[in-house]
């Protein structure tokens, strides 16, 4: 570079950040993997093939599923609302939709237990229709739709915010209507950050353990997701095998994380042929 | 000399930013940088102020080679194109910043800053952050901020870019007026011809990383030493082959060339007779009312030559054909411009057509 | 020199007011929100969505409060295992989120000024505690820190000890918030125009006095809504914590876990005391938040 400095100081910087690194997120993968795979890869294979490993799975797999589906409708909602109107009161709305993010996971699950468990007035009336929420698959469902409830709304508001309303005013102004202005307009601009959140959603979804923890009632097969299956595992000094079911969830972060990059480079690709 | 480049070189990667750029400038002088974006102007101002570092070549300093010398050493003012004020440090922190830096004493400080904001007029506005100041009074606390360590040389990139085009004007007279009271030899950036020509003693016409030519923004408009100054100074239009012209049929230098809306004369009557042998039949393309005058870009001999005609005289309009007297122009031969004379006028008296 | 008094010195009189300026600057947004479609759907589709998952919900906490009454509230909130559970999550998430601002800063600036094999690949990686989940985390940094673990086992003969004491659930938090500090700070540092360093060097100041003087004030906002994030997260955090916390009451027992544990009692009463008052801390940190990022806009604007 033009302006010379102590050539020590980036190396020193430099070193201190790459084990810094290491040492707090590299180290912790590699100690999954070897954990995993350090009884054999039969024992392995056993411990990810199992039935109850499978279940989790399936639970955790429909969880994430439906998180990511009900937040990006809600997320692309909201992000239209507060970004293209001005209306009384949306400075509370905004407000309320990071309320998940501020509240502690067991807290989350514990608003469940409250809203639909023993005590809760609507206890009776669900009892007698013989609807089950908490200790069962709705509330598992429920807990982590709540924590991942900001994630896509959070992400796209500033992009359309920064954006300003003039294209949306123009399209609206020669006639084109709602899903017009909202596919041909303003889709093209938030792909890519719409994209990137539901990524981040799915990640949340897929590793949430406090929420889930608190309302599922740990029925072994039942209401078990995969980090709930994982402590069970470890609680029962079964290391080897929550290593195991670690492990997949350990490859899914690498994969979404691998699946973030890509999509922030292709992002950032765009925009800077754009701005040519 | 005061300042002093010798055979400058600067390449980023492949592209050369300057090549062999030599040029000095006198003591006490108001210089300007001229040329288009891409030109190598800023390159070379930052390779003054040490913020970037030329691959050859010497850069001297009152005397004294600076190349390997600290850009904050350099005993350097330098105003940033958009002024680059620190926005978390009020007015009087920003002016102060460079003698704090010095360990001058608090209560030098506070006389040297209470100077200079006088000097720019912004008393009382001590408190404010730039964020909570107009663009004009952004300019001027960036000029007292380098101004504020009585530097030996001050340096300004663009200074006048980011004002707007009302104040802009005002702005530039009174920044002029102030360096030259200050007698501080200045150097300052631009890509707007106006602007150099109406504040510099001095202009350095830059392009495509080489020096093109130095001199007085008079200089430099009557005798443009190059095609690229002769087009990028003042209004100019090109020619093809300036030779089919009557009167520059012998001309032996190159065959295209340039000519200035005041080169050429506009006869709608008699009047030209004296001149028979030089003047040309014209047709008359466009006009355009420009207030105290008529533009009129004119058709000789297939070339376009935009001119000036006066409001008093016989009016003309599109589609008219009229005569025409081209009795000066410029001829370029390679990368050397020239000033060539109508040759037919030279015998019948040429100091005449100044009457016409 | 007539002409030495600047040209637009008297300039405050000639600009429009402020309110004048808001007025006609929310009459266009009305025009505006008239004109483009769908305002009534979206408002509908995010109220319910809004209500269903967080409000009513949420309400029920309300709910659950008032009947516990103020005595029963404050001797759960107040019951001295329950502050010893405060003291644990307040230390270790403040130490965490501090060691985190260090590292924060200097990891966005290593990312964002120097170039070195591999940036890419650790730049990518930062994130991996978001993408992780946190119990996989939990057991990995108990498998490290153990005594049998590869930096546990080296630290025993030293006689230090990180699994099942404080310093574990330092680390894992540490693990946990450090994309917070780092991915605020980043950003601010790679818009960060070089200009202002080169104006701090151009008038004679040191490196070292350009970072203190002119980089810092502009990243300390950034830094201060990281801290304040990843405080807000460690408080929280619960699935990386209970492995390697060892949950000794008094001495590592973190408040969520002690909200879990009530529940397991079906003791919800006073769970939901404990939670109202990690709520209003949150509450007061996301505030700060809030008011740091205020204050640091009205510099940049201009």
């Amino acid at each position: 570079m033009s302006l010379k400095g102590n050539i020590w100081i980036p190396r020193l910087l430099t070193g201190t950040s790459v084990i810094f690194v290491l040492l707090t997120l590299v180290l912790p993968l590699a100690v999954v993997m070897a954990e995993a795979l350090g009884s054999g890869l039969d024992l392995y294979m056993r411990a990810v093939t199992d039935t109850y490993t499978a279940k989790a799975l399936h639970l955790t797999l429909a969880a994430t599923a439906a998180a990511v589906v009900l937040n990006t409708f809600f997320g692309l909602a909201a992000a239209w609302v507060v970004t293209r109107f001005s209306f009384r009161g949306k400075g509370v709305l905004s407000t309320v939709v990071d309320v998940p993010f501020a509240v502690s996971p067991v807290i989350a699950g514990l608003v469940f237990i409250l809203t639909f468990g023993r005590l809760s007035p609507l206890h009776p009336f669900l009892e007698a229709c013989g609807i089950k929420i908490v200790f069962a698959w709705p509330g598992i469902i429920l807990a982590t739709v709540f924590v991942t409830f900001p994630f896509v709304a959070r992400e796209l508001i500033p992009v359309l915010e920064a954006r300003g309303t003039d294209e949306e005013q123009a399209a609206a102004l020669m006639g084109a209507g709602f899903f017009t202005i909202f596919r041909r307009v303003t889709f093209p601009h938030i792909r890519w950050a719409l994209l990137y959140s539901v990524i981040l959603c799915a990640a949340r979804a897929m590793g949430e353990f406090g929420a889930v923890s608190v309302v599922s009632g740990h029925l072994r097969g039942k209401t078990n997701t995969l980090p709930l299956h994982v402590e069970i595992l470890y609680n029962e000094y079964r290391f080897a095998d929550a290593f195991a079911v670690a492990s997949i969830l350990a490859v899914a972060a690498i994969v979404i994380l691998a699946a973030r990059n890509v999509v922030e480079y292709a992002a950032h690709k765009e925009e800077e042929t754009n701005v040519r | 000399m005061y300042v002093e480049l010798e055979n400058i070189n600067k390449y980023f990667k492949e592209f050369q930013a300057a090549r062999d750029i030599s040029f000095n400038i006198r003591q006490g002088i108001l210089a300007a940088l001229l040329g288009p974006s891409g030109s190598g102007k800023t390159t070379i101002l930052r390779m003054i102020a040490g913020l970037e570092h030329p691959d050859s070549g010497d850069i001297f300093i009152d005397g004294t080679r600076v190349n390997e010398v600290e850009a904050g050493r350099r005993g350097i003012g330098f105003v940033f194109q958009n002024y680059a004020l620190f926005r978390y440090m009020n007015v009087f922190d920003n002016i102060a910043f460079g003698l704090s830096v010095k360990k001058e004493r608090p209560a030098a400080i506070k006389s040297r800053v209470s100077e200079l904001l006088e000097l720019i007029g912004m008393e009382g506005m001590e408190k404010r952050y730039p964020a909570q100041l107009s663009g004009g009074q952004k300019q001027r606390e960036a000029f007292a901020r380098a101004l504020a360590p009585n530097p030996k040389l001050l340096l300004l990139d663009e200074p006048f870019a980011a004002i707007d085009a009302k104040v802009r004007r005002e702005l530039r007279i009174w920044l002029r007026d102030m360096i030259r009271r200050l007698g501080i030899t200045s150097i300052f950036v631009t890509h707007d011809q106006d602007e150099a020509i109406e504040v510099a003693d001095e202009i350095i016409v830059a392009n495509n990383g080489r020096i093109e030519q130095k001199g007085s923004p008079e200089d430099l408009y009557k005798s443009p030493a190059t095609p690229f100054v002769a087009s990028f100074i003042g209004e100019s239009a090109l020619l093809e082959n300036y030779r089919v012209l009557k009167g520059f049929e012998s001309e032996t230098r190159g065959f295209s060339g340039a000519v200035r809306p005041e080169f050429v004369k506009i006869f709608t009557g008699e009047e030209t007779i004296q001149y028979e042998n030089s003047v040309e039949d014209a047709a008359v393309e466009r006009i355009a009312f420009r207030g105290a005058f008529l533009e009129v870009v004119l058709n000789i001999k297939g070339m376009t030559f935009p001119t000036r005609y006066s409001l008093e005289k016989t009016p003309i309009a599109a589609g008219d054909r009229v005569r025409a007297l081209v009795y000066r122009l410029y001829a370029f031969d390679g990368d050397r411009a020239f000033l060539l004379h109508n040759r037919n006028l030279d015998n019948s008296g040429a100091g005449n057509i100044y009457n016409i | 020199m007539k002409r030495l008094l600047p040209p637009d010195a008297a300039s405050g009189a000639r600009r429009p007011s402020r309110h004048f300026e808001d007025t006609g600057e929310t009459m266009r947004r009305k025009a505006g929100s008239r004109i483009i479609p769908g305002f009534g759907v979206s408002l509908g589709i995010t109220m319910t969505f809004i209500s269903m998952i967080v409000l009513i919900p949420m309400s029920f906490l309300a709910l659950q409060t008032s009947s516990l009454g103020w005595s029963g509230f404050w001797s759960a909130a107040l019951d001295p295992r329950v502050l010893a559970g405060y003291e644990v999550s307040f230390l270790c998430s403040l130490t965490a989120a501090l060691i985190n601002c260090l590292f924060g800063v200097i990891l966005a600036w290593v990312l964002t000024r120097y170039k070195f094999p591999g940036r890419r690949i650790m730049d990518g990686l930062i994130e991996l505690p978001f993408a992780l989940p946190t119990a996989v985390a939990g057991i990995a940094l108990t498998a490290i820190c153990s005594d049998k673990g590869w930096i546990g086992g080296a630290l025993a003969p030293l006689d230090i000890k990180l699994a099942y004491t404080r310093a574990g659930i330092v680390i894992a938090l540490t693990f946990i918030t450090l994309p917070f500090t780092v991915r605020t700070i980043q950003p601010v540092l790679e818009r960060l125009d070089r200009v202002y360093e080169e104006a701090g060097l151009m008038l004679g100041a040191s490196r070292e006095r350009v970072f203190r003087k002119i980089i810092f004030p502009e990243i300390t906002p950034a830094i201060l809504t990281g801290f304040g994030l990843a405080f807000a997260r460690g408080l929280g955090e619960y699935g990386s914590v209970v492995f390697i916390a060892g949950n000794m009451p008094f001495k590592t027992e973190i408040a969520p876990l002690l909200i879990m544990s009530k529940l397991e009692q079906f003791n919800y009463g006073e769970a939901t005391a404990v939670a109202l008052v990690m709520l209003l801390v949150s509450s007061v940190v996301m505030f700060f938040i809030n008011c740091v990022q205020s204050r640091a806009s009205s510099f940049i604007k201009e």
